[in-house]
């Protein structure tokens, strides 16, 4: 009898692609009862159920596929140069176009596309699971805030420094912890970034504790701040763009290569001569000097900052962008950490929940694409 | 002259002895089988050659150098490379990159020269591909280049094996088991590469269950049962030995 029903309700869920997503949204909205009123759930429901059928009629009328021919690496692509040149003229007259408030936004995105691309170097491309991604991005946030409010060095003397010096931390890290595998080394970089964090949070003396260091410095040049936000959006768009020519040009040289095949089949990539322990360490300290950069980008622009805003959920947070974009892929990695940064601004009304969402498109991601969303391909690693 | 000597070599996991007091030489520039029953400790003994298990006693000398303390990494740079019983590929990579992640060691460029693509890496990287790509002639597979190489079909997976292996430029190479899977006509192939690969001055040590192909190439052929070695000589004069007859038919057949 209810094996009968479920059974109408499977054939049901198959053949109606509204049917299918009615019944997901219910499900969403339901989980946002006990957390708000019923309006937000309707809301939800409404929402959750408009996005994914679109998502379904999308997937079934292979508009994805085409999507993803044209910007993944494997496929000729027709339209990929014009649209990459449409994007960045797109995204270099935005000041003069957008309010104040988008502006804002994507500068945030901006910083977590620099922390996601390095985090992408040790996950995505060396396989080296890191759940205290947050502790360096902290590291280098604090070495410029500190270097400039106790020391007064500026914002581009300070910016090298604040990046080696997490990525120092991260040759410290990986020293003692790249003896370990899989699970524990999860685990290990977990304990660091709290360490961390509750360093920065007891150590009234140099750090301020809990109340985080205010008047940062934003940066300069000759004499010109660059405070106001447009020209910061265009010191972080700047940025992104050269981590992004970087990391790319890594990928494809015998380093890249090297990291794959270390991620692929470790006793393979040793019996062809590759120093296994050398390539992961320098794939933690390549990788986390990103985390540096950004971390100096964050402090400056807030000309604030404070424990509070590296915590594991963080770490999570940029590691969730690296699984959506689809793990080793580095535009993938960009789209991922634009979409989960954009993410709270669209669910404004909703700010309280993001995490819930969050969990709960990762989980849709793991059932309908496991590999993310531009992740599954083989791998390019010749320069082109 | 010999370029790898084995003396009284012996590997134990726990109770059991995968080799027991093997002693061997390899002469430069010949092909060597390693042959004996399942389990008799063919692979260990590559193992042990690669670094990848220590030796739990003996010594292993490439070129009158003793390599058995090496990491894996180590020995692949003086000059080692190998195939694996079951496939290591790397999956995800292309095949040419497969093959050209093999010269990792020997065409180099830092870090500062792959950001700034200066003339060292240009000019590293156009011969990295160029090998690559003759290499993969070499064993005729250069219309697959751009194919993922899990989606080659078995027996091409092991000849990009031994293309990966080449791009090392060692001066052994050991063969696992390069034929498992295959059918004659591809095992045929094979032989004639291996005799190929012995044209271009290297020496190789195979490991091979199929006796045709053993006693048609090799020179000198090593009988492995339970990790002692029980024979060793010519492919006429093992094929005669009783003590190998026995070990690959049992005693009561004997009997
Ligand atoms: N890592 C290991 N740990 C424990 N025992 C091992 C290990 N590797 C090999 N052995 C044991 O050592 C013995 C020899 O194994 P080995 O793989 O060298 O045999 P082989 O001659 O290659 O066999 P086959 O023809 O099946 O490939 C076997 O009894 C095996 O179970
Ligand atoms: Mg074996």
């Amino acid at each position: 009898m209810i094996k009968d029903i479920i059974e109408k309700i499977r054939a049901l869920t198959k053949k109606s692609i509204i049917f299918r997503s009615s019944l997901i949204a219910a499900w969403a909205a339901i989980l946002f009862l006990p957390f708000k009123d019923i309006k937000t759930a309707v809301m939800m429901f409404l929402s959750v159920l408009i996005g994914l059928s679109a998502i379904f009629f999308v997937r079934k009328s292979n508009f994805y596929q085409t999507f993803l021919e044209e910007f993944h690496p494997d496929f000729p692509h027709r339209f990929r140069k014009p649209a990459l040149i449409a994007l960045l003229i797109a995204f270099f007259v935005s000041p003069f176009i957008l309010a104040d408030y988008y502006l804002d936004v994507l500068i945030i995105s901006g910083i977590y596309i620099i922390l996601a691309l390095g985090l992408n170097v040790i996950v995505g491309f060396a396989g080296l699971l890191n759940l205290g991604f947050a502790a360096f991005y902290a590291i280098g946030a604090y070495t410029y805030a500190l270097l400039n409010t106790k020391l007064g060095l500026g914002f581009w003397a300070c910016l090298p420094l604040s990046a080696l010096s997490a990525s120092f931390a991260g040759l410290l890290l990986a020293i003692p912890a790249l003896r370990l595998r899989g699970d524990y080394l999860a685990i290990v970089t977990l304990g660091f970034g709290e360490i961390v964090r509750l360093t920065l949070n007891n150590w009234d003396s140099l750090t301020n504790g809990p109340n985080g260091i205010t008047g940062i410095a934003s940066p300069s040049l000759m004499n010109l701040s660059l405070g106001r936000l447009e020209y910061f959006y265009y010191i972080v768009f700047a940025f992104v763009l050269l981590t992004l020519a970087i990391i790319r040009r890594v990928e494809s040289s015998r380093i890249g290569r090297a990291w794959i095949a270390i991620k692929e089949n470790e006793i393979a990539a040793s019996s062809i001569g590759i120093n296994i322990t050398k390539y992961k360490l320098y794939a933690f300290t390549f990788g986390t000097f990103w985390a540096g950069i950004a971390g100096t980008l964050f402090a400056s622009k807030m000309q604030f900052v404070s424990p509070e805003s590296f915590t594991f959920i963080e770490s999570v947070f940029i590691l969730s962008m690296v699984i959506l974009g689809g793990l080793g892929n580095t535009y993938g990695t960009v789209l991922g950490a634009f979409i989960l940064a954009l993410l709270p601004e669209v669910l404004r009304g909703v700010q309280l929940y993001r995490m819930l969402i969050l969990g709960l498109g990762l989980v849709l991601l793991m059932i309908f694409r496991p590999q993310g969303l531009l992740g599954g391909g083989k791998s390019v690693r010749i320069r082109n | 002259m010999f370029v790898l000597e084995t003396n009284r070599l012996t590997r134990h996991f726990g109770g059991i002895k995968a080799i027991e007091d093997v002693s061997f030489k390899a002469k430069d520039r010949s092909i060597v089988s390693i042959i004996g029953p399942n389990g008799a400790g063919k692979t260990t003994l590559f193992n042990c050659f690669t670094g990848i298990t220590k030796p739990t006693k003996g010594s292993i000398r490439f070129m009158n150098k003793e390599i058995s303390g090496l990491q894996p990494h180590e020995i692949a740079n003086l000059g080692i490379s190998r195939t694996f019983q079951n496939i290591r590929l790397f999956s995800e990579m292309s095949v040419i990159e497969n093959v050209m992640v093999g010269q990792h060691t020997k065409r180099k460029y830092n870090l500062f020269s792959a950001i700034f693509h200066n003339n060292n890496f240009l000019i590293q990287e156009q011969n990295i591909l160029q090998n690559a790509f003759e290499y993969l002639e070499f064993i005729g597979l250069q219309n697959f280049a751009d194919m993922r190489a899990d989606n080659l079909p078995y027996g091409s997976q092991r000849r990009l094996e031994i293309a990966r292996a080449l791009a090392t430029e060692p001066d052994i190479i050991l063969l696992d088991e390069p034929t498992a899977g295959m059918n004659p006509a591809e095992t045929e192939e094979v032989m004639s590469l291996i005799k190929n690969i012995q044209e271009l001055g290297k020496t190789i040590i195979l490991i091979e269950h199929d006796m045709h192909l053993v006693m048609g190439i090799s020179d000198w052929i090593i009988v492995l049962d339970h990790g002692v070695k029980i024979a060793e000589g010519k492919p006429e004069q093992v094929r005669n030995d009783p003590l190998v007859i026995e070990a690959y038919l049992g005693k009561e057949t004997i009997n």
